[in-house]
């Protein structure tokens, strides 16, 4: 079907330029929309899926991520005034990991940069930011463009994953550190590729033309079928981001572009971010208000949680007290990890509680054949990432 | 007061509008004997459905929902009444040389439908609706609630201004400065603040006119904006529907739930005179001659109607009376009423789109919107009108025949007073030519359907309903008439310069739009005042 004859109030999500092999491998019929394009949520089934990320090779398209170009002789000042890490310290052919808040500290979303040059930048983000760039823009000689749509995003995933992509032709590709990016080419096909990843494992994200996905898609399933390579949906990813103790947005916190209610906001302390805030740079947004959090301390913290049983602590409030009678926060992701063998949940709690080591208690609602029985859980305040394997760092990395 | 005689009730409403039946039926629930009368020959004041042409229901003066308080339908039973409201989905704005803008209720639609008209504009409505919701869910707690006294030190004033107050801090440092801003400014600079896009600024702008004397650059209309966005159906903010049967739905459902309470209707009794004796409303004098006597009585006129025409001024303090007569309920809409034999169509609006289902709308520009305002000031209707546009009959299928249409026009500017004298039928004539001509420069095959046409102005309107220079709102909603005070400084609490008369129509906090509001917290003044008020 050509989609771009349906109108959008007809059809309001895009399809991404994998859509159409995804949607021939997918057997569940599970899709949800993400930042405008319909996505596959369980291509098969999710503990595969989940297994292959930790096993195997896998293929996650993320299209969708929002992407914007930002360039101009002044894109490196107006960046680094935008967003907390010091951007002036990113070297052309890096990748960083940033967060930007508003005046009040409070966390807008995050993503990650690219230096394309030292006057272009590439940085993807979970929410659309158009309105919030262009508002930061004023002042500065800089051209933001929206180039979602220009290119094709599928991450490449897994302890095998680099021996695909070297199977594929990607020469060179083994010479990647972690956050470095470099134009490869394979059987002709120009492909950036950076050593990102959303898996906390070993992997690659593949950039390119929408016109060479289908063929790069093809030409991955077959070069990796020996090697276990399979497509992921959203469910899976999702399980090994909170592994890997990744936030996401609209789920661990809500931007503060987003909130209604006060207290909804989060600043990039209270989310355990405080390594990417640099205090030692020019001024940047949110500086002088996190500066004061920083002195006084945050309100609450994001922390990762081992949570006794083995039931997913989803939404739980949390309590001080095994009687429930002081409430401390609450769960916001959780899962059982079945790489760590361990319930873990990423949970805010309040200041003082939730100290690395402290014991919180999770009211647990179990749904047992239609029957909800509550459950009082012992859960203890435990380092993240849940999941940190070495190969995740290794350069050059192993073949499996 | 079991001790009153049998025929006598505790409690006279004048005006059987929505508000004065709310109020009513809240006074008879707490076991208060209560007479509705109405001049009119059927319930309803503005909230009603008339059969002027065959089978064609029109919702004559108010003609969507969204504000009607949910508490108060929960309250009344008004579901099991009768009373169904059904959302409509989105809007829309024709351009002028084709295209459109429409706004549909999927986000990811929504946002592709934007940015056909600016990208940023897409991405920047987020913002605008988040900051919309703020303010919204900062004034919604308020709506049922009696404003507080500013200059007063009665301990229950003192707790609604710390309510108030707290209400305002809770809504932290940055949004407070918005409140007040939002609060005064125009819709325009507001608008400015967001968009770029002309067509999106004046498709979102066109609810900080309605039924106001401003236009989208005078001060104050901003407000009005926010005002049409406080209501909700089923938790959805800001959605607006359709009474299913019109809009005398609800007002039926109140009689009813009025009656079923034991309070009782009289309509063609127009009332002449508020009776008064030694400072103390006793009772009302009919058009009849007939005096009915009540300890009580509550006007759901509004508060010009009800002081200047129907109050001896002996009784009245000469400073309130002039603060009546200054408060601001200028007449600036105009209504049509159109049947239809089949569904017009709009080549600016694509044939598959869904958007036909919503409000329509031929202003594409501020400026135009601004020039249409111009006409107002001048004296005259707009020459190209603003018209919020509705076809409920694809929606409600109880309004028209199958295969026949009900279209619902509300315009925008429509003066009181003409400049050139007094309102005649040629005149009304040409003032509906006027509109049904701008519909038709987006519709070709519009005028041909026109079955019938039933043409309103201000003047028509003040003379069928009631109201004050036929404003909708019962006085205009800009900040110097709002909270403590509305209707007039001192007399914001639903009670009057006389002893036990009392005022429930939208003269008072919060205002307009078919809220129920105004009506609810004046029953809660009475009863409080009838040391009933533990039971409400």
């Amino acid at each position: 079907m050509n989609t771009t004859t349906v109108p959008h109030y007809k059809k309001p999500l895009w399809d991404t330029p994998f859509a159409e092999r995804a949607r021939a491998f997918q057997q569940r019929d599970s899709f949800v929309p993400w930042a405008g394009y319909s996505t596959v949520d369980v291509f098969t089934t999710v503990e595969q899926e989940y297994f292959a990320i930790r096993n195997a090779a896998t293929l996650f398209d993320l299209t969708p991520m929002v992407k914007y170009r930002i360039a101009g002789v002044d894109a490196e000042r107006y960046l680094n005034r935008l967003v907390t890490r010091d951007i002036r310290k990113l070297k052309v052919g890096r990748v960083s990991y940033v967060v930007w808040c508003n005046d009040a500290g409070h966390l807008i979303d995050d993503g990650t940069v690219f230096r394309i040059s030292e006057h272009d930048f590439r940085i993807c983000t979970a929410e659309r930011q158009l309105d919030w760039f262009m508002d930061s823009a004023i002042g500065f000689k800089v051209e933001i463009e929206e180039v979602t749509r220009e290119i094709a995003a599928l991450a490449v995933q897994g302890p095998t994953s680099c021996f695909v992509l070297k199977r594929l032709g990607l020469d060179g590709v083994d010479q990647l550190k972690p956050f470095e990016w470099r134009n490869l080419s394979a059987a002709g096909r120009p492909v950036m590729v950076s050593r990102t990843g959303f898996t906390g494992d070993l992997g690659y994200e593949l950039w390119m033309r929408p016109e060479h996905a289908l063929g790069l898609w093809d030409d991955l399933m077959e070069v990796g079928q020996s090697r276990g390579i399979r497509p992921i949906g959203s469910q899976a990813l999702n399980m090994a981001r909170i592994e890997a103790g990744f936030l996401l947005p609209n789920v661990d916190f809500i931007s503060a572009e987003h909130t209604i209610r006060l207290d909804r906001d989060r600043s990039p302390l209270e989310l355990g971010l405080e390594w990417l805030v640099e205090f030692n740079k020019p001024h940047f947004n949110g500086r002088r208000a996190l500066l004061e959090e920083s002195r006084v301390g945050p309100k609450r913290r994001l922390v990762g949680l081992d949570v006794a049983g083995n039931k997913a602590a989803h939404g739980a409030l949390l309590y001080a007290d095994e009687a429930g009678l002081k409430e401390i926060g609450h769960v916001t992701s959780a899962m059982w990890s079945p790489t760590c063998k361990r319930n873990i949940a990423l949970a805010m709690i309040n200041t003082p509680h939730g100290a690395l080591g402290s014991t919180v208690w999770a009211d647990v609602y179990l749904n047992r054949e239609l029957m909800w029985e509550r459950r009082m859980l012992r859960s203890e305040v435990v380092e993240r990432p849940f999941f940190a394997h070495a190969r995740r760092r290794a350069t050059p990395p192993a073949d499996r | 007061m079991s001790t009153t005689p049998s025929r006598q009730p505790d409690a006279i409403v004048i005006g059987a509008g929505h508000n004065g039946l709310v109020a009513a039926c809240y006074l008879a629930r707490a076991g208060v004997k209560v007479l509705v009368v109405e001049r009119s020959d059927i319930v309803g004041g503005a909230a009603v459905s008339r059969k002027l042409y065959q089978d064609f229901t029109y919702s004559n003066c108010s003609y969507v929902c969204s504000l009607l308080r949910p508490e108060i339908m929960r309250t009344l039973e008004l579901p099991r009444y009768g009373l169904q409201i059904i959302p409509y989905e989105g809007g829309c704005t024709m351009m002028r040389g084709g295209g459109h803008l429409a706004l549909y209720d999927n986000h990811d639609a929504l946002r592709r439908e934007i940015s056909r008209h600016s990208k940023r504009d897409a991405e920047a409505y987020d913002r605008y609706s988040r900051d919309v919701m703020r303010q919204c869910k900062f004034i919604k707690p308020l709506l049922m609630r009696e404003p507080p006294d500013p200059t007063s030190f009665k301990p229950r004033d003192i707790q609604e201004l710390l309510y108030l107050g707290q209400r305002l801090h809770g809504l932290g440092e940055e949004r407070m400065y918005d409140t007040l801003r939002f609060w005064t400014m125009s819709a325009a600079d507001f608008l400015d603040e967001y968009f770029e896009s002309e067509i999106v600024k004046a498709h979102f702008a066109g609810t900080s006119i309605i039924g106001t004397a401003l236009g989208p650059r005078s001060p104050g209309s901003a407000y009005v904006l926010l005002h049409h966005y406080m209501g909700d159906i089923d938790e959805t903010v800001g959605a607006w529907g359709f009474a299913r049967g019109g809009m005398g739905a609800i007002t039926q459902a109140l009689s009813q739930s009025l009656e079923a309470s034991g309070g009782s209707i009289r309509v063609d009794s127009p009332v002449e005179r508020i009776l008064v004796k030694n400072g103390q409303a006793v009772g009302v004098a009919l058009a009849s001659g007939e005096e009915i006597q009540a300890k009580t009585v509550i006007s759901n006129m509004d508060v010009k109607r009800t002081f200047l025409n129907t109050v001896d001024p002996e009784h009245l303090p000469a400073d309130f009376l002039t603060a009546v007569k200054r408060f601001k309920i200028r007449g600036s809409s105009g209504k049509l009423n159109i049947a239809l034999d089949g569904l017009p169509t709009f080549p600016a609006i694509p044939k598959d789109s869904p958007t036909i289902r919503g409000d329509l709308h031929i202003t594409d520009t501020l400026e135009m919107m601004e020039r249409a305002y111009d006409d107002w000031k001048e004296g005259r209707w707009s020459q190209a009108p603003y018209v919020d546009m509705l076809i409920p009959s694809q929606i409600d299928p109880t309004m028209t025949p199958d295969g026949k249409h009900y279209m619902s026009v509300f315009v925008q500017y429509c003066p009181y007073e003409l400049a050139d004298g007094p309102w005649t039928d040629e005149k009304r004539q040409a003032f509906g030519n006027t509109v049904i001509d701008a519909i038709a420069n987006q519709s070709p095959d519009f005028k041909s359907l026109i079955l019938h046409a039933e043409i309103r102005t201000p003047w028509d309107i003040e003379r069928e309903v009631g109201l004050t220079e036929g404003n909708i709102f019962q006085g205009e909603l800009t900040m110097d008439q709002l909270l403590f005070n509305r209707p007039v400084p001192g007399y914001a609490q639903y009670a009057t310069p006389i002893k036990s008369l009392y005022m429930s129509g939208s003269s008072t906090h919060p205002g307009g739009g078919v809220m129920g509001a105004p009506g609810a917290n004046a029953a809660r003044r009475v009863l409080r005042d009838l040391g009933l008020g533990a039971k409400s």
